[in-house]
């Protein structure tokens, strides 16, 4: 549950609330989410040492359950069925399979890959350093709150596609532009719970350090930011997956390189089966990078884990 | 536990008289002029407290006893330097407070340990803000995690501990920083009666090492006169000072002293000046109105 594909936790931070709220909302949801989610898989570790056959079984089962898929997959596309869904134009998975291997060894699948992953650093990085900057300041001071807020109010619910044409227009290259949308959806997320976790700084933990003679710095740094830091990750992982949402939406448009860029003019070259391996990529790689976000902050987290525990 | 605090007296005095050398003994006057806390409330202004006035002695022991909302913790906030007092005057060592310091140490009635900092860094945080190095720091807090008995504990994360063994980090953590003034909110409250009178002695154990000046707030009348030099009793709303009592049992205080017939005969008087004082501030409010 933690592992969940980017777009699906994205969808619910970036869709914008009927009732003009923050979407703090969506965001302490997720955040929750991902602090059970942290708990569940600490529990579940500690459960397989004692208990490794009962989790066995269970991987079998969603193993199981992905096999079903691909055979009925292939059933339906061996068999070309046509029961509203048409299946005559989508390869079967015998095909896909060999055109995969067959790309393996491809440079230029390769460099699609790298041009991407290269976009998600870039912008992802920027996300973080900015996102989080701005949220501190936004939920340590009113003032940049209220001026920094309305334009996250009225940039945040506009969608990655919907910025493709302005990102063309005023960025000096495609490289850029593909960037900068990237950059945008990730860092939505990551200031929108930033700020939260740095507003929920419990007061008596603010002011037990001020007695103990700790400067505004120094609360910073050993209260505000580790007492965020739950929320914080879950906005990096949410941001990990907006950001992937949205470096697709601009290779697929522009660009000359990228698993976007692969996975669209596979359609327009009439290649069918390499419209899969470009979507099972961008499923496998998303899912990555969050994981890599999630692994990768864990052991910031020891101290909550252990609460878990008790 | 006695010879534990024996042993650390020199480790304790020693850290002391490095890095803070200004708050050794003598220091902790508090003194309170006339001070009014209002609050703006959405119904207007709410005189929390009114007119207190209170002179504490450097190393006296003194319990601010009250019953509950009559502003105890408003009136140890001012102290602390947390809440400005709308009227009046508050020096501590002739000294305006201005906010809050480390001269002034506060343990809170619960959940105010950092759950991310194990218990060794909670209570080598004071050291460190002022300045010491990470060893000294970590050796400061070695001293007193093993003063409230909690050396096995160092490397533990505060949500792994009970209730009472977080509130004796958080003395320890108090003490690291050498205040000149102990302020304590109920900081036994939440405990359960047994643990209590345990953390009550340790208490007053731990602070025949330090004799310095200690508010402590509670609003239980045994607590007041088992620990403390001086008892100041609190009416309810506005909160005022209304009695102010002289506990004159002999220290060190073992627990039995709370079924001895010393404690009961001033028990008794207590209650009785209490009642008498109650009903006095409510027979002055009914007259104002
Ligand atoms: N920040 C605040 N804003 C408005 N009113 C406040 C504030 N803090 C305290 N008060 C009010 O001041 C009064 C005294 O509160 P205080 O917390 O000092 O009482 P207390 O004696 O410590 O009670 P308890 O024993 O329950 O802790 C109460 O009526 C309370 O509602
Ligand atoms: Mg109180």
């Amino acid at each position: 549950m933690s592992v969940k594909p980017g777009p699906f936790q994205a969808s619910s931070a970036v869709v914008p609330s009927s009732t003009g709220e923050r979407g703090v909302i969506q965001a302490d949801g997720a955040a929750t989410e991902t602090v059970v989610g942290t708990d569940a898989v600490g529990a579940a570790v500690e459960a397989s040492h004692a208990r490794l056959p009962a989790n066995w079984r269970r991987y079998l089962v969603r193993i199981a359950a992905l096999v079903v898929a691909v055979m009925i997959w292939h059933l339906a596309a061996v068999n070309d069925l046509n029961l509203y869904l048409r299946f005559e134009n989508v390869p079967n998975p015998v095909v896909v399979g060999t055109e995969f291997i067959a790309q393996l060894s491809s440079q230029t699948f390769y460099l699609h890959i790298l041009h991407s992953m290269e976009r998600i650093a870039i912008a992802y990085g920027l996300a973080v350093v900015i996102g989080i900057a701005l949220g501190v300041m936004m939920g340590r001071s009113r003032f940049a709150e209220d001026i920094i807020l309305p334009y996250i109010e009225i940039l945040r619910p506009i969608p990655a596609v919907a910025w493709i044409p302005l990102a063309i227009l005023m960025m000096p290259t495609e490289q850029a532009s593909i960037v900068f949308i990237t950059f945008l959806g990730a860092l939505f997320p990551i200031v929108l719970n930033t700020v939260h976790g740095v507003e929920q700084t419990p007061k008596v933990l603010v002011r037990a350090a001020r007695s103990l003679g700790a400067s505004n710095a120094a609360i910073l740094r050993h209260v505000v930011l580790p007492g965020a830091l739950p929320s914080i990750v879950a906005g990096l992982a949410i941001g990990m997956g907006v950001a992937w949402f949205s470096l697709l939406a601009g290779e697929i448009i522009s660009g000359q390189y990228g698993i976007g860029y692969f996975t669209w003019s596979a359609y327009t070259l009439v290649e069918y089966p390499k419209i899969i391996i470009g979507m099972l990529v961008i499923g496998g790689l998303g899912s990555l990078c969050t994981l890599l976000v999630r692994k990768g902050c864990a052991p910031l987290l020891r101290w909550q884990k252990e609460a878990g525990r008790s | 536990m006695t010879t534990a605090a024996t042993t650390h007296h020199s480790a304790v005095l020693e850290h002391r008289d490095r890095f803070r050398p200004r708050q050794a003994a003598g220091k902790g006057h508090v003194s309170v002029r006339n001070v009014d806390i209002v609050f703006d409330t959405h119904h207007g202004p709410h005189t929390a407290v009114q007119g207190a006035q209170l002179e504490i002695q450097p190393g006296e022991f003194v319990c601010l006893l009250g019953p509950s909302g009559c502003g105890k913790s408003t009136l140890m906030n001012v102290v602390a330097g947390f809440v400005k007092p709308r009227h009046g005057e508050l020096l501590v060592d002739g000294q305006p407070v201005a906010g809050p310091g480390p001269d002034r140490g506060m343990v809170f009635q619960q959940h105010s340990l950092f759950p991310w900092k194990t218990v060794k860094d909670n209570v080598a945080f004071g050291p460190l803000m002022a300045g010491v190095g990470p060893r000294e720091a970590e050796s400061v807090s070695r001293t007193f995690l093993s003063l409230v008995g909690l050396s096995g504990y160092a490397d533990a994360y505060p949500s792994t501990l009970s209730g009472g063994m977080q509130q004796r980090v958080g003395i320890a953590r108090a003490l690291a920083n050498y205040p000149s003034v102990l302020l304590m909110d109920e900081p036994f409250g939440a405990l359960d009666a047994q643990t209590r009178t345990m953390m009550q002695e340790n208490l007053l154990e731990i602070w025949s090492e330090f004799r310095n000046t200690v508010l402590f707030v509670t609003h239980d009348i045994d607590e007041a006169i088992f620990l403390s030099d001086r008892i100041v009793v609190m009416s309810a709303s506005p909160g005022r000072i209304i009695a102010d009592i002289r506990v004159k049992l002999e220290r060190p205080r073992q627990a039995e002293l709370l079924t001895s017939p010393a404690f009961m005969a001033l028990k008794r008087e207590c209650l009785a000046l209490i009642r008498e004082q109650t009903l006095h501030a409510f027979e002055q409010q009914n007259r104002k109105h």
